[in-house]
């Protein structure tokens, strides 16, 4: 229990260092952002209206103060661009990144573990090399350019699918289903070259043990042996590999919602970054710190309990 | 427990979706920033305001303000005042009246709200009389001739009052205009869905029940999105797929002209840097630069052809273009001689280039040309928010700019050229030029501001504060079902008289 007040009182520290970077880190930025803001026309009234707005002309630790007083109070601030709150976009475009961030990690597992189980149970026959070959393409090529492919393909040649867009669950499931798909394929793919190779090593790991040789013997049925004796062990690495690749996909969807317009939380920060609209760049990077800091404290919290060693 | 629901998955997303047949799908290359008239500020916007806020006049494609909200209007003798007439039954998409009182509202809206970037170009009104119920008249300080054509974007847009008072700043989250249509809902950085207006004023020449704008931005994607059916019109077409959509007989290309000019602004005055490089200090230097260039070869092989060679602001298409300043021929001797006779023979300078396509193919190819003359063109690549920051500042030397353009030459030349204007990012100040641009503003004398606009023209010749290399077509596609577009030089795509077949 003391364990858990401690680390939930280093999260306050933690948090005020975060958003000290955010500052700093958004005044590296080149140029007068008042000016970005005001965009192709510029008027000067306009910039000085923006300078007022944002405090701009004022010390970078007052600036820093008013922005904190906001944090604290809930209220990360407009964007500037669109006139809306940071937090309700915040919320608008997470849960449309975690649905496609979701998706491609259920492709990415099919895909991944069982091309990793064939690819073991026929080591050095050419499933195995096909299977390889598969991993080494899905590693190396960038996402912007197979979706492109795949948009051309699937789209324009046989209209299977829409080119790009988002459409609400709530609105339309189908349809809604029907526009992840290919972003989520694009996204899961690189993920399930990496899940392929690791579940294949675990794999082959597993198969040359004792264990299986003894179930072997006993002339169980290699389905068996295979799906329900071998496959559990080796999935232990590849489950904790998954959670790790959690954030990279989440990443990776920046790009993947740029090439298929999808209004998600990676598009949030591009355009906001591009756009110079600083509440959101900041809005945004302080919750995804915040995010990263409570998930790592749910871990430690979680490895205690399992762990009685820990708990010292 | 599960294969029902599988199975009603599997269905759904094996449906093909019926495009209903009413609704119109455009596809856009950016994101619409805020939708408001008074406070919004990119080109993309001004696109959906076409079909959500009508205007007290609007352009026709050879650029003559016709009438729109206003249907007459007159400058007094003296022109410092301009009456119009409004048109009458016309009602905000809320049921309030459009009348002259509305206009004034409107007016001293664009004019007064905080962060208005409207306020610059009204700058010249100074109050606002309603006349009668459906006769306004606008007060000027001095005369103003751009005035009618700054009415025809989105000073001359018209919000309800009410709900304008009721929404105060937050009014873009749920605009109310005069448009043929009315506001449904927005995702932020997705659909921005519309629906038509049942009493909108000229209702017999609309033939869409909903309009939604979708940005795409990867042109590759736009353009696949209208090939599958996505998308019914995609806006800013790549040149080089133009070729391709002449071969599709499900798809059809439309271009014009643009208001605008893409060109190289050269440090000449902003700041000190502008006297480090012989191209700031030396107008000779400048010539050679200019003479050094094949504006034909650089729109072929920057542009795919898609755009016309000039060198002005306005295109050599546009009435306002002085036909006695013509596009000088590539003259690499020329210009070896100048750099001589300047003193300077292999001057080298750094070209500020922002990082989309176009301006880079545009600096590359400028590079290898002025290289022949004996120029060194160091390219800068710049993300393109830092490289107006740096225009701005004078931390350049020179800087591959475009501009989107305005009906009227007034809005490419005075802010851009006239000293100490807030474009002014070259720096230029020459008291002759300035008097020559504000004298144009001063008459509505068409064939006397023609006169003074050949005038400052010549200046602009001898100066070179900014190269004007070209100007792009806009180029927009469609579904072939579709009939009745109208291309307009400001680019923008007006819904009236379209039609699905």
């Amino acid at each position: 229990m003391s364990f858990i007040l401690r680390r939930l009182g280093a999260i306050v520290p933690t948090l005020f260092f975060v958003s000290v970077m955010i500052f700093g880190l958004q005044q590296l930025l080149p140029g007068d952002p008042a000016i970005a803001m005001a965009g192709e026309e510029r008027d000067p009234n306009v910039v000085a209206y923006l300078r007022g707005k944002f405090h701009l002309d004022e010390p970078l630790p007052v600036r820093y103060g008013y922005w904190l007083k906001g944090v604290v109070q809930g209220d990360l601030g407009e964007s500037v661009r669109i006139q809306r709150p940071v937090t309700e976009l915040i919320l608008e475009k997470l849960p449309i990144t975690l649905e496609l961030a979701g998706i491609a990690m259920a492709i990415a597992l099919v895909i991944g573990i069982g091309a990793g189980i064939v690819s073991a149970v026929y080591k050095d026959t050419w499933i195995d090399y096909v299977a390889n070959v598969f991993a080494l393409w899905g590693l190396s090529t960038p996402n912007f350019w197979l979706g492109i492919l795949l948009i051309l393909l699937f789209a324009v040649k046989l209209g299977w699918l829409p080119a790009s867009g988002y459409v609400s669950p709530f609105e339309d499931l189908g349809e809604n289903l029907r526009s992840m798909i290919l972003p989520a394929f694009v996204l899961g793919n690189a993920l399930a070259a990496v899940l392929m190779r690791h579940t294949r090593s675990a794999m082959l790991q597993v198969l040359s043990s004792d264990y299986v040789r003894t179930a072997r013997a006993k002339g169980l049925d290699e389905r068996v042996v295979i799906l329900r004796h071998a496959l559990r062990n080796a999935l232990i690495p590849v489950v904790t590999l998954t959670a790790l690749q959690l954030g990279e996909l989440l990443s990776g969807a920046v790009l993947t919602e740029q090439v298929f317009s999808i209004p998600g939380f990676g598009k949030l920060i591009v355009d906001a970054v591009f756009n110079r609209d600083y509440s959101v760049v900041q809005g945004v990077v302080l919750f995804t710190a915040s995010a990263y800091i409570v998930l790592n404290l749910l871990a430690d919290v979680a490895y205690v309990l399992i762990n009685p060693r820990m708990r010292a | 427990m599960l294969k029902p629901i599988a199975a009603a998955i599997a269905a759904a997303v094996l449906a093909t979706p019926l495009a209903g047949a009413q609704t119109l799908r455009i596809g856009l290359a950016e994101d619409p920033d805020v939708l408001d008239p008074t406070l919004a500020r990119t080109f993309v916007g001004r696109i959906v305001f076409a079909s959500l806020c009508d205007k007290l006049v609007d352009i026709d494609k050879d650029l003559k303000i016709v009438p729109q909200l206003a249907t007459s209007w007159e400058w007094s003798k003296d022109q410092k005042s301009l009456t119009m007439k409004i048109r009458q039954g016309v009602t905000f998409h809320d049921g309030e009246k459009l009348d002259a009182a509305a206009v004034k509202f409107n007016i001293e809206r664009h004019k007064t709200m905080q962060g208005s970037n409207r306020r610059g170009e009204l700058a010249p009104v100074t109050g606002v009389d309603v006349v009668d119920p459906y006769t306004v008249r606008l007060n000027l300080a001095a005369p103003f001739a751009p005035l009618v054509a700054q009415l025809a974007d989105r000073s001359g847009m018209m919000v309800s009052p009410k709900a304008a008072q009721a929404a105060g700043e937050k009014f873009s989250a749920h605009p109310v205009c005069a448009g043929p249509f009315k506001f449904v809902d927005r995702i932020a950085q997705g659909k921005i869905s519309l629906e038509r207006f049942s009493n909108y004023w000229n209702k017999g020449a609309i033939h869409f029940d909903k309009v939604t704008y979708e940005p795409v931005v990867d042109p590759t994607v736009r353009l696949a999105n209208l090939k599958s059916g996505q998308l019914d019109f995609i806006e800013r077409v790549n040149p080089s797929d133009m070729p391709a959509l002449k071969g599709d007989a499900k798809l059809k290309a439309a271009k014009i002209v643009e208001i605008g000019y893409q060109g190289i602004t050269i440090n000449i005055g902003k700041s000190e840097e502008s006297q480090k490089t012989a191209l700031g200090k030396d107008p000779r230097v400048r010539e050679a630069f200019e003479l050094s260039l094949d504006r034909d070869a650089i729109v072929q092989v920057a542009m795919d052809g898609e755009a016309v060679a000039g060198n002005q602001w306005v295109a050599p298409t546009n009435a306002w273009y002085a036909k006695s300043e013509p596009i000088p021929k590539r003259d690499v001797n020329r210009a070896k001689a100048l750099l001589r006779e300047a003193g300077v023979t292999n001057p080298s300078f750094t070209l500020l280039t922002p990082t989309t396509a176009d301006a880079q193919r545009v600096a590359q190819v400028v590079q290898s040309m002025a290289k022949d003359a004996g120029f060194d063109v160091k390219i800068q690549l710049t993300e393109f928010a830092t490289t107006l920051n740096l225009a701005d500042k004078g931390q350049y030397e020179a800087f591959v700019l475009a501009w989107s353009g305005r009906a009227d030459p007034d809005g490419n030349v005075y802010s851009h050229l006239v000293s100490k204007q807030p474009l002014n990012y070259a720096g230029y100040a020459n008291a002759e030029f300035d008097k020559t641009i504000t004298e144009s503003r001063e008459t509505n004398d068409a064939t006397q501001r023609a006169k003074l606009f050949e005038q400052a023209a010549k200046l602009e010749h001898r100066d070179r504060p900014i190269v004007y290399l070209y100007h792009r077509q806009w180029l927009w596609a469609h579904t072939s079902r579709l009939q009745g577009f109208r291309p307009i030089p400001d680019g923008m795509v007006r819904l009236q008289d379209l039609k699905l077949n």
